[in-house]
């Protein structure tokens, strides 16, 4: 877990790095699909990535695949953070499949919150970058993200 | 030794000197702490922080005023609690085959759970499949609950509805109950799930109004229900949402009273008595597991509640002064790490809510955090309760920490922290002012981000999560997702349902489910109810009312 002072200042770095690299501050899209609402977890991690320095694009839940995909495009992001409590995880095969009919190849896509054991390696293979589950700090979700968006938008 | 025995006791102030320096000495460091309402604890309380000759005024006698050993004279001791562990699971027929063996085994409360798709108002021919049933029973019709409830005696059984405005579930049940001829006043259990105004701030799966719509059909259905379902409780003030998503224990319950107060206010206004609807309100809380705050933030509640009734609303019947409520330990302070971890921490969060008085609970199961809960982890859930109620001697006496100088001293001070926040609202205009500018929800977010930042700095000590760490990410068995061959099943009885209807019957009831929903002389759950008789799915008439009304969002602001 690290001394809070380091962690935070790990957490900048990644940022600042990712941001230097870019060009430009890191967009990202965070939102819910699907039937719940629960948002606790998508407005903390929505601060989080906000205080890291990132550009931050935040939706109601209940959002309708189409609109992620379009939204996803027209605010040319570099990632998409799902967030899930209740189930709605079961959507992202089709979110990742509308993704790429959209040509979004070189956005990452993270799914955070309730994630059964036995539905990961589903996730995974639909195309989900990573996923995060109760418990993960900040500073593992800020940097695992900012590595990911760096490996696949810069190299 | 002998000479220690014979002298008189020590002088308190000589005495509680020496102990200081000891104390300093021991700990050399300031060692400030505070609770997650943010008050300061400090290592000891005396008669200095509190003394009995404070008795009456802060405590008096369980049943009695100022309310805070309890609501009924004989509090535990008499009747323990109801235990009502929510329960949702794929197809109406799947639960009531789990509901019977529950009520085999004892239970006389039951908790009706609907699946997600309900909770936003659609049937289930409107949404993805793979989603059906995952997390609760679909229930679309009066036909489907009345599967749910089979063989079940309901006018024996309290029954919760999970059941969020414009109250589907209720039509559905009052339909049940005119099926097998049985009197409306034979049907006892509660709305859960009736305040709009904590899904509108935090529990947004089950806002499906916009905030004036659901406001009009709340007021109507408490109206409905005290008329003409006499046992029934309309009303469900919920802390729990709001504490879940972060509020502080104060601030939880501050938000809470002001709710009630709020609705108490909208119910007066639409004519109504209050001390005919007070006796049918009832709350439902978190219990987290900071163990002598949530105790406090009970007994603190208790009073304040009394109080307002009293003293706001000038109603001196100890039926409305009641603070009845339900409490369910808190899935956030669950661990997805080390998860067999999460029974002992789920039963020191039910311990707190016993000694805090609670009238009903759910305990979570262990694996809440990890999936929806599997029938194992439910049982282990129950039989927590049945342990600490049966085994652990918690029951034998009633507010058994009363007069502990710590405990009372942090209900007082709770209590003002409590009435701190409300000022707050009430400055603001309100709960529904409040919740509508969004100044409630900054201060919940205020304060999930100030918890979460103390747990990633590990100020906050979370077993597993940021201490005592294992590497210990095997697979954990999950509940198994429903077949598509059952909701393939389930899909082809709302056909069937919808296909035997009259179709002039289910138009003119729309049409008057509209009329109503523009028309403020009318009770708009009268003709929810009387929807329901022609045939009016909950899709249906939460669609129809969403179209006159409005969809209920939450603000967006993060």
């Amino acid at each position: 877990m690290g001394h809070p002072l380091s962690s935070r200042r790990n957490v900048h770095e990644t940022a600042l790095m990712l941001e230097k690299s870019l060009g430009r501050p890191p967009r990202v899209l965070v939102t819910k699909i699907g039937l719940d609402g629960h948002d606790r977890g998508s407005r903390l991690v929505a601060g989080f990535l906000r205080d890291a320095g990132m550009e931050v694009i935040y939706t109601a839940p209940w959002q309708a695949i189409e609109t992620v995909v379009n939204q996803a495009m027209e605010e040319d992001v570099d990632a998409i953070g799902i967030s899930s409590l209740a189930t709605d995880h079961l959507l992202m095969p089709k979110l990742m499949v509308a993704m790429r009919a959209a040509e979004l190849h070189d956005v990452i896509v993270v799914v955070g919150g309730i994630i059964p054991d036995d539905e990961v390696d589903m996730l995974r293979e639909s195309g989900v970058a990573e996923i995060f589950h109760p418990g993960a700090s900040r500073e593992e979700i800020v940097t695992k993200l900012s590595n990911l968006i760096l490996e696949r938008r810069v190299n | 030794m002998s000479d220690d025995a014979e002298s008189p006791p020590m002088d308190f102030n000589r005495a509680k000197s020496q102990w200081q320096s000891e104390y300093d000495h021991t700990i050399m460091r300031s060692d400030l702490r505070r609770n997650r309402s943010g008050i300061e604890v400090k290592p000891i309380y005396t008669p200095e922080d509190w003394d009995s000759s404070r008795y009456m005024e802060d405590l008096g006698f369980p049943g009695q005023a100022p309310w805070a050993r309890g609501i009924y004279p004989s509090m535990h001791r008499g009747r323990t609690w109801t235990q009502r562990q929510l329960i949702g699971l794929a197809t109406p027929e799947e639960y009531n085959k789990r509901m019977l063996k529950i009520i085999d085994a004892g239970a006389t409360a039951l908790s009706i759970i609907p699946c997600n798709s309900v909770y936003r108002g659609y049937d289930i021919d409107e949404v993805d499949p793979v989603l059906l049933g995952t997390c609760g029973t679909t229930i679309n019709t009066v036909d489907d609950l009345d599967m749910c409830l089979n063989s079940v005696p309901i006018e024996k059984t309290s029954i919760a509805l999970n059941d969020p405005s414009p109250f589907t579930l209720l039509a559905f049940l009052l339909g049940v109950a005119n099926r097998r001829s049985i009197a409306w006043d034979k049907l006892t259990g509660t709305s859960n799930q009736s305040d709009f105004l904590s899904h509108f701030v935090s529990n947004h799966m089950f806002f499906r109004l916009a905030l004036d719509g659901a406001r009009r059909v709340f007021v109507d259905h408490v109206s409905f229900a005290n008329k003409y379902v006499p046992n029934w409780n309309p009303v469900s003030v919920v802390g729990q949402h709001m504490q879940q998503s972060g509020a502080t224990p104060a601030e939880a319950m501050a938000f809470t009273l002001c709710t009630a107060v709020q609705y108490t206010e909208d119910c007066i206004a639409r004519g109504m008595q209050p001390n005919e609807f007070l006796p049918r309100f009832t709350f439902f809380f978190d219990i987290s597991i900071s163990f002598f705050e949530e105790i406090a933030k009970f007994r603190a509640g208790r009073r304040i509640w009394a109080k307002i009734v009293e003293n706001r609303f000038g109603v001196k019947d100890k039926r409305s002064q009641r603070f009845k409520f339900h409490a369910q330990t808190s899935g956030v302070d669950l661990t997805r790490q080390q998860p067999l971890n999460n029974i002992a921490r789920v039963s020191a969060q039910a311990i707190a809510g016993i000694l805090g008085g609670l009238q009903s609970m759910h305990t979570d199961g262990y694996d809440e955090v990890l999936s929806t809960p599997t029938e194992e982890a439910a049982k282990i859930a129950v039989a927590t309760q049945n342990i600490l109620r049966d085994e652990a001697h918690l029951v034998d006496v009633i507010d058994p920490l009363a007069g502990s100088f710590y405990v009372e001293t942090l209900t007082n001070e709770m209590e003002e922290k409590i009435v701190d926040v409300m000022r707050v609202v009430e400055d603001a205009g309100g709960m529904f002012e409040a919740v509508g500018t969004g100044l409630v929800q900054g201060m919940i977010g205020k304060s999930a981000v100030e918890f979460q930042r103390r747990i990633d700095e590990s100020e906050q000590v979370v077993v597993g999560v940021n201490k005592y760490l294992e590497d210990d990410d095997a697979g954990v068995v999950s509940l198994p997702r429903p077949a598509e061959s059952v909701m393939q099943g389930q899909l082809d009885r709302l056909r069937t349902f919808k296909a035997a209807r009259s179709k002039v019957a289910v138009d003119r009831a729309l049409d008057r489910l509209a009329f109503a929903s523009i028309n403020e002389q009318e009770n708009i759950f009268e003709h929810i109810v009387s929807g329901v008789e022609s045939g009016l799915t909950n899709g249906e008439i939460c669609g129809k009312l969403r179209d006159e009304m409005g969809f209920g969002n939450p603000l967006v602001a993060a």
